[in-house]
This record gives structure tokens, C-alpha cells and sequence, in this order.
């Protein structure tokens, strides 16, 4: 379904289109995309961040693949995974096998874990896609050092796709995906910052049907939407609640079902902020897209303008403070840590953060989940009292912070 | 008796090696040595003496800690203080350990840290765990060195410039910085010519599992073995001398037809040859190695005893090459192999050392070994037709060591093994 020039259509129909192609794991739209571009490529990418401007600029569709999410049966993935590991490499391992991603020409994998790192190896032992990228982001933070290390690492990418497509990528091309995608990610801060202060214009679910679908379609269409949806936002609609604002985080990778997502609003919480779709939002303002080097300044926002994420090493801009700030910012209440069950990253993370929130008095509880349980009456109750705490003791000094 | 001699020299040798060190770092702050804390993949050891400095592993001392049954007690201290049940239980043990007062495995409290020296190889944890460290000592500075992962089975040109860039950049200024001891890029070379020296007979070791019966078990004995390597001694002459002197030994019971020493003395009876994957839990290890003496299974060759370098394909350090010969090291220790080159390696050992089996120790806490283990059994069991064993246990919670679990899982597996090998030997021999 594509936005109609200019008209604007309610809010409801482009939740409803977004909803579908956020969570249509045949991926529809790539695949139509590819009968309409006979050279077209279409590159999958996993969680969390990937500079799409790049397959973009090569005369590729990035497509984002997130899971099976509680939408898909596992049959073969557990065999390729212990039950210590988390959900997802399993569940894109059976979407893959089960041909969701048939018309996917190559795979990357950035690099957030060992998980993903070694399903990239599986790919490759199993010779899936024509393809398979393993990303590494550097952890070097000079741009003459890790900055020229990135720029190549993107340049294999485009050398992949450019083996099947044959197509040259020029600077120009580059500023233009580059601008593109600007536009995407101020469009979609724009409607994080009016949720900010009017949270009740869209729930959290509906935001995230908006942002994902962003992961499965053209940026131009995708773009178009984001419009839309704004306009209608800049306007009032609905009703305030007496609920408290928080922050989601830790959500990173594998997803949470739609029901948990649900849930945590229901239970008495405005999400003001979250890292579900971190990829997406990845880069914090503009790529300058004016420059005759293009990679060069993709890699410079990489080192100077990545959110806080905990794939990327930390320590000379703590990501405690970096969440703490988001708190202020957003006005929030409090945090509420959502790790995937044996998620390093996120786990590793959170006594740092807990740790840091204990000594400042931000409020925060922890719990965990898995992409395919849509079972949440007890992370409800969390939620819930959480919720009720806060607002009981919104009076007393932030310090009373209810733990977990 | 000649022989229980020489066993015990190599022994000793590592013994007053490792004493030495510990005691080096007890008296470390009173000399004015900086401690340098660091991970065993992709350790710069020859770089740390270069610059004077005393190394720590936080890795050995768990794996240590776990062996002195102290590990439970510092795991429950660091999940008290909100560390996931579900997480690498090094890191654990190592928080514990410091809550607990920092109290090495030998009883000698260890010095804070000069530098923490995140050589981030092959594994995200080590980098999780260090900005964990680098908030209890908020004033030691952190050098990051991030080692490209050989996604596509190689070295290119263009990742080793990028840590010989990060090298020169970062790392020997920091370390200049810290130390006040100028970069002698003459002593690194010196260090390296005896890596080098050292490597070369740490492949002789380890290929002596070729014999039949294998003098040696590489992954029971085998971590013991590597020991001086993985705690900083490669790159010095004491560890060229104790290899030399453990290659002597095992010649001389190559000559006698010995199989290799367990805890409880000298295996009789070679029945079967196993390759192991995975590292071993650290916590039962006397109980876990029985298991295996008990059944007469000797392990020709270990994926663990290649964390800390991957010797066996024939890579050296350079002593020409330094900084070049560091960023290969990193690039190259086995958890920084991509799963083609992991099961190729693996093949090329259940073949040359003609196993007859291929076991998983899967480790629940490390995804860095774990992940993609059964992807990689399947493979070798597809191509190379080796019977497959599976066990899963942990490195250093004793919770996740069941031993009838274990032991049952590897009595069917070797019934199986066994009646393969009667099969086997039925169709070379037919009756008549
Ligand atoms: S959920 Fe966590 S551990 Fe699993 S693949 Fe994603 S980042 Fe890695
Ligand atoms: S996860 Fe594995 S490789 Fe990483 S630090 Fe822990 S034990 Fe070592």
C-alpha cells in the first residue's frame, strides 16, 4: 500500500498498513519491490543498527529482519540452538530455512554479540544468500583509526552488492540515500518528541507498528507515511491519562510480543522513550549529506553521533548517564528494564545501569522476556505496582526508588 | 621412577612460575610495578613486559577460584548485587571476588589495576566486563583494543593495519602514559623471538597426540599445559625452558609406550580418541576428568587449549614484524575464528589425530564458544561421519554440574563408540 501524493488519510489506516507490514514475515513488500527493480538487491539485516544508506545508494532494499517474534512456529531452529541461548538466532534460522527470505540476495550481521556473530558463521556453513556480511563496528573511536576501518566495512557491502547488480555507487548517490534517511529519522524523532509531551496522541504499540514497518519497506515510502502520521500528531487527539511516563529499555534485539508491548501501557505507563527499534534511530541528528565523501561522514556520525547502545564500548561517555539523561529529557518517571532472557548484552549492562539509577534515585524495575511468550499477567502486576508506587510517592524525594 | 622425576620438573618449573608471579603482584604496589589487568585471547604479553608491567587475568583467577571451590560463594555475592543468573560466570565470580575484598586464589590480595587492557578478542563479554571493572576503579584508565573478527576465514591486510594503527594511536602511548617507560621496540622483539621459540613447542606437544597410545590427554592435561602461555609468560625465556623440559618428558614416554598421567596415575588402557569443543567446567574438573580416564578415553585435541593463540596451522609471532605480529596473535586466537574456520580446525584434528569421537561441552554462560556448537557438530558429524557426543555444564557455577547427567550422557556415548568400533573392526576382519 503506498501513501497516495499528498492526501492525507486517517491515522487509523496507516496504523493498520504499517501493522501489516511490520509483522508480515513473508516480507511482502521486498519481494514485490524486487519484481518492480529487475537489477534490485535486497540485502536483510539484523539488529540492531546497519547504515542503510548504503545498500540504498547501491540500488539495494534493506530490509530489516527482527525475529519471529510469538508469530512463528519454531521447527527447526531449536535443533541449531541450546536452550541457554536466546530466541531469536532460532526463529531467523527458521524463517530463513523456511524459505520466508527466499527472495533475499545477501544477509548482514552487525556486530552487537557473539550470538549473532557466530548465526553469521551458520549462514555462511550453510551457504544461505549470495551473501553473508559480518559488520564489525569498530571500537575505536578516531576517525583516522576506527573511522577508516568503518568506511571499509562499508565498502565490502557495496562491493557485494555491486558483484550482483554491477552498479557503481558515486557520492552523489551516497548524499542522496544519505538525505533520505535524514528526513527518516527526523520524522520519527519529531513523533517521539510530540509523544514526549502528548503521549496519549499514539500508544506505544501503535509507534512501534509505525517505526518497524520503516525496516520493510523503501525510505521514500516509508518517509511518506511518517508525514502523514505527524500531521495528524501535531493535532490533539485523545485523552491525558493518570498514567506515569517511562522509559523502555534494553529491548534491543530480539523483540517483545506485541502483547507485552501492550501490556506495559495498559498497566499504567506512557512510554516516552525506548530502544525497541534502536537501529532505526540509531544516529542522533543529521548525516551531512553534502560532502564529496560520503562514507567518511556516515562513519563520523557513527563515532560522534550514535545513541547510547550496548554494543558500543562505553567508557569515556557512560551509558548511565546517557539513559539518565533520556529520563530528564523526556520527563520520565522512572525506567523499566526489559532484557530478552540470556541476552549478554542487556544483561551485562543492567547492573551498571542499576547500580548508577540506585545512587541518583531514578525509579526503575527489571524484568525479562522472550520474543514467542505472550503470557504477561505477572509483568503486568510488575508494571502495575510499579506504577502505583510511583504515583503514591510522587511526593517524596526520587531516592524511594522501587527496586527489583 | 626415572620418569616420575621428570614429570615433576615440568611441574615444578610451572609451579615456581606461577608462585613467582603472584608473589610479584602481592609486593607489586610496595616496588612500584604497574599492574596491568587483561583477558587471556589475543593477551598482549610480549607489549606488558615490554613496559615492565605485572599481568592479571580475571579469567584465571576464576577458573582458580572455581578449582578452590570459592566461585559459588563470590557468584551468589555478584547476583546479590543485581548480575543476571544467565550471564558469562566468569564475570560473576571476578565481581564477587571483588566485593569480597579482592583476595587472589592464592590468598594474597591482588593489586588494583595500573590499566585495564580490554584486548577485545573473539568475545563481547570481556568488553561488558571491563566497563563494569572500569566503574569500581573509576581512575585506571581502560586501553580498548579492538581486534577485527576474520568473518570470511582471513586476515586481510587492511584489519591488521587497523590494529597496528590502533597500536601505535592508542595503546603504547596509553601504556607510555601509564608506565613512564619509553616504547623499545628492540625488547618487544626480543619478547617475540621467544614467543616464537615457545610456540614451536607447543605445536610438538600437542602433535604428539599422533601416537598411539597418545603420551598425553590434550584437553584434561592440556589446560594445564598452556598454562604459562595464558598467564602471561609467553615471550619469556622460563616459559621456553619449561616447554622444552614438558616436550622432554613426553618424549620419554613416547619411548615407553606410556599413555598419558591422570590424577590417579598413568592411564592404562587407550579405548577410545575424542576431540572436545568447548572449555571445561572448572568447578567438578577432577570428577569430569575421571569420568573420561574411567572409560579409557584419551582427548587427542581441544578447541580450549587454542584460546589463547592458534599455533597449530602454522602462525608465529614475527619477531620482524612486531606490531603486525601482535594484530595477527589477536586476530588469530580460536574464538575469533568464524564457524567454517572453527570446524575446519576441528576436522583437521579429528583426522590427523584419528579420533573416533567428537564431544561438545557446551558451557551455558558463554555464547562465544556455545553458540553455533550444534551447527558445528552436525557439520562434522555430516562430513566426516564421527559419532557426536553432547554434554552441557558450566565453567565456574558449580549449580550447572550434574554429574549423573554428564556421566550417564557419556557412558551411552561411549557404549556407542564402542560397539561402532566392534562393527568396525567385524568388517576389516570378517570371520571366516
Ligand atoms: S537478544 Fe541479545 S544475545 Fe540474543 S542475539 Fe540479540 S543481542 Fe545477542
Ligand atoms: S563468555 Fe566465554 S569467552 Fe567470553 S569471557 Fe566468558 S568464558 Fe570467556
Amino acid at each position: 500500500m503506498q501513501p497516495n501524493n499528498g492526501e492525507l488519510k486517517p491515522l487509523d489506516h496507516w496504523i493498520r498498513v504499517c501493522k501489516e507490514h511490520a509483522f508480515d514475515l513473508q516480507f511482502t513488500r521486498a519481494r514485490k519491490w524486487k519484481e518492480e527493480h529487475a537489477d534490485g538487491v535486497v540485502v536483510g539485516y539484523m539488529p540492531v543498527y546497519f547504515p542503510r544508506e548504503v545498500i540504498h545508494a547501491a540500488g539495494g532494499l534493506p530490509v530489516g529482519i527482527f525475529g519471529g517474534g510469538d508469530r512463528k512456529q519454531i521447527i527447526k531452529g531449536d535443533a541449531y540452538y541450546q536452550s541457554y541461548i536466546c530466541h531469536i538466532p532460532r526463529s531467523i534460522i527458521d524463517l530463513v530455512l523456511d524459505n520466508h527470505t527466499d527472495h533475499f540476495d545477501g544477509y548482514i550481521f552487525p556486530s552487537i554479540c557473539d550470538v549473532l556473530r557466530n548465526l553469521s558463521g551458520i549462514f555462511k556453513l550453510n551457504k544461505l544468500g549470495k551473501f553473508v556480511k559480518y559488520m564489525d563496528f569498530p571500537q575505536n573511536f578516531l576517525p583516522e583509526v576506527g573511522g577508516v576501518f568503518y568506511q571499509q566495512e562499508m565498502q565490502h557491502v557495496m562491493h557485494y552488492i555491486k558483484e550482483i547488480n554491477g552498479k557503481e555507487v558515486t557520492p552523489e548517490a551516497l548524499n542522496r540515500s544519505i538525505a533520505l534517511y535524514n528526513t527518516n529519522r527526523r520524522l520519527i524523532a519529531r513523533i517521539y518528541d510530540i509523544r514526549q509531551d502528548h503521549p496519549w496522541r499514539m500508544t506505544l504499540e501503535e509507534l512501534y507498528y509505525v517505526v518497524r514497518a520503516g525496516t520493510v519497506m523503501p525510505v521514500e515510502e516509508h518517509n511518506a507515511i511518517l508525514e502523514q502520521v505527524c500531521t495528524h500528531l501535531e493535532r490533539e487527539t485523545g485523552k491525558a491519562q493518570d498514567k506515569i511516563k517511562v522509559v523502555l529499555s534494553g529491548a534491543f534485539c530480539e523483540q517483545p510480543a506485541v502483547g507485552l508491548i501492550r501490556a506495559i501501557e495498559e498497566a499504567g505507563c506512557y512510554v516516552v522513550d525506548d530502544d525497541l527499534m534502536l537501529g532505526s534511530r540509531m544516529i542522533l541528528g543529521d548525516i551531512d549529506a553534502t560532502t564529496a565523501e560520503p562514507l567518511k561522514a556516515i562513519a563520523h556520525a557513527y563515532i560522534h553521533q550514535s545513541q547510547l547502545s550496548s554494543s558500543i564500548y562505553d567508557v569515556d561517555n557512560p551509558k548511565e548517564n546517557r539513559l539518565a539523561k533520556i529520563v530528564k529529557d523526556r520527563g520520565a518517571d522512572g525506567v523499566i528494564f526489559a532484557s530478552a532472557s540470556f541476552c549478554d548484552p542487556s544483561l551485562l549492562d543492567a547492573p551498571i545501569f542499576q547500580k548508577a539509577f540506585d545512587r541518583m534515585g531514578i525509579r526503575y524495575i527489571a524484568f525479562q522476556f522472550s520474543e514467542n511468550i505472550n503470557q504477561f499477567k505477572v509483568i503486568k502486576e510488575q508494571v502495575g505496582a510499579f506504577s502505583d508506587s510511583i504515583k503514591l510517592w510522587e511526593d517524596e524525594p526520587a531516592g524511594a526508588a522501587l527496586t527489583n | 621412577m626415572a620418569q616420575e622425576v621428570q614429570k615433576e620438573k615440568s611441574m615444578i618449573l610451572q609451579k615456581e612460575m606461577i608462585e613467582g608471579l603472584f608473589n610479584d603482584l602481592a609486593s607489586a604496589k610496595e616496588k612500584g610495578r604497574k599492574v596491568c589487568y587483561t583477558f587471556v585471547p589475543g593477551n598482549l604479553s610480549e607489549l606488558i613486559r615490554t613496559f615492565d608491567m605485572l599481568p592479571v587475568y580475571p579469567e584465571i583467577n576464576a577458573l582458580q577460584n572455581a578449582m578452590r571451590k570459592k566461585s559459588a560463594g563470590y557468584i551468589r555475592e555478584a547476583e546479590k548485587h543485581a548480575h543476571s543468573e544467565d550471564v558469562c560466570t566468569y564475570v560473576k565470580c571476578d565481581v564477587g571476588m571483588l566485593l569480597k575484598g579482592n583476595i587472589g586464589p592464592t590468598g594474597q590480595k591482588l593489586p588494583e589495576p595500573d590499566v585495564l587492557l580490554l584486548s577485545y578478542t573473539g568475545c563481547f563479554t570481556f568488553m561488558k566486563w571491563f566497563e563494569t571493572l572500569k566503574r569500581e576503579y573509576p581512575d585506571t584508565k581502560v586501553i580498548m583494543v579492538h581486534t577485527p573478527y576474520q568473518e570470511n576465514g582471513v586476515m586481510t591486510p587492511e584489519m591488521t593495519q587497523y590494529m597496528v594503527k590502533q597500536f601505535r594511536e592508542e595503546v603504547i602511548p596509553k601504556m607510555e602514559e601509564v608506565t613512564g617507560i619509553k616504547y623499545d621496540e628492540e625488547k618487544l622483539k626480543r619478547h617475540l623471538e621467544l614467543s616464537r621459540e615457545a610456540e614451536d613447542w607447543i605445536t610438538k606437544i600437542f602433535d604428539t597426540t599422533k601416537h598411539r597410545p597418545s603420551p598425553i590427554d590434550a584437553y584434561f592435561a592440556g589446560v594445564y599445559y598452556i598454562g604459562p602461555i595464558n598467564i602471561g609468560f609467553r615471550g619469556t625465556q622460563e616459559a621456553v625452558d619449561y616447554y622444552k623440559e614438558l616436550y622432554s618428558e613426553i618424549q620419554e614416554r613416547i619411548r615407553l609406550g606410556l599413555g598419558p598421567v591422570t590424577p590417579e596415575g598413568e592411564m592404562k588402557e587407550e579405548k577410545f580418541r575424542l576431540v572436545v569443543e568447548g572449555p571445561p567446567n572448572w568447578t567438578s574438573f577432577r570428577e569430569f576428568w575421571k569420568i573420561f580416564y574411567d572409560m579409557g578415553a584419551v582427548i587427542v585435541a581441544s578447541s580450549y587449549t587454542k584460546v589463547g593463540g592458534v599455533y597449530d596451522l602454522g602462525w608465529r609471532h614475527d619477531p620482524e614484524r612486531p606490531l603486525e605480529a601482535l594484530a595477527e596473535y589477536c586476530m588469530n586466537c580460536y574464538t575469533n575464528l568464524n564457524i567454517p574456520q572453527r570446524v575446519a580446525l576441528l576436522s583437521k584434528c579429528i583426522t590427523e589425530y584419528q579420533a573416533d569421537g567428537y564431544v561438545t561441552n557446551s558451557i551455558k554462560s558463554c555464547n562465544s564458544f556455545s553458540a553455533g556448537q550444534l551447527a558445528m557438530m552436525r557439520d562434522l558429524e555430516d562430513k566426516l561421519e564421527v559419532p557426536v557426543g553432547f554434554i552441557e555444564s558450566d565453567l565456574v557455577d558449580p549449580r550447572y554440574f550434574s554429574y549423573s547427567n554428564i556421566k550417564n550422557r557419556l557412558e551411552s556415548y561411549f557404549q556407542m563408540l564402542a560397539q561402532r568400533k566392534m562393527f568396525e573392526a567385524a568388517e576389516t576382519n570378517p570371520a571366516p
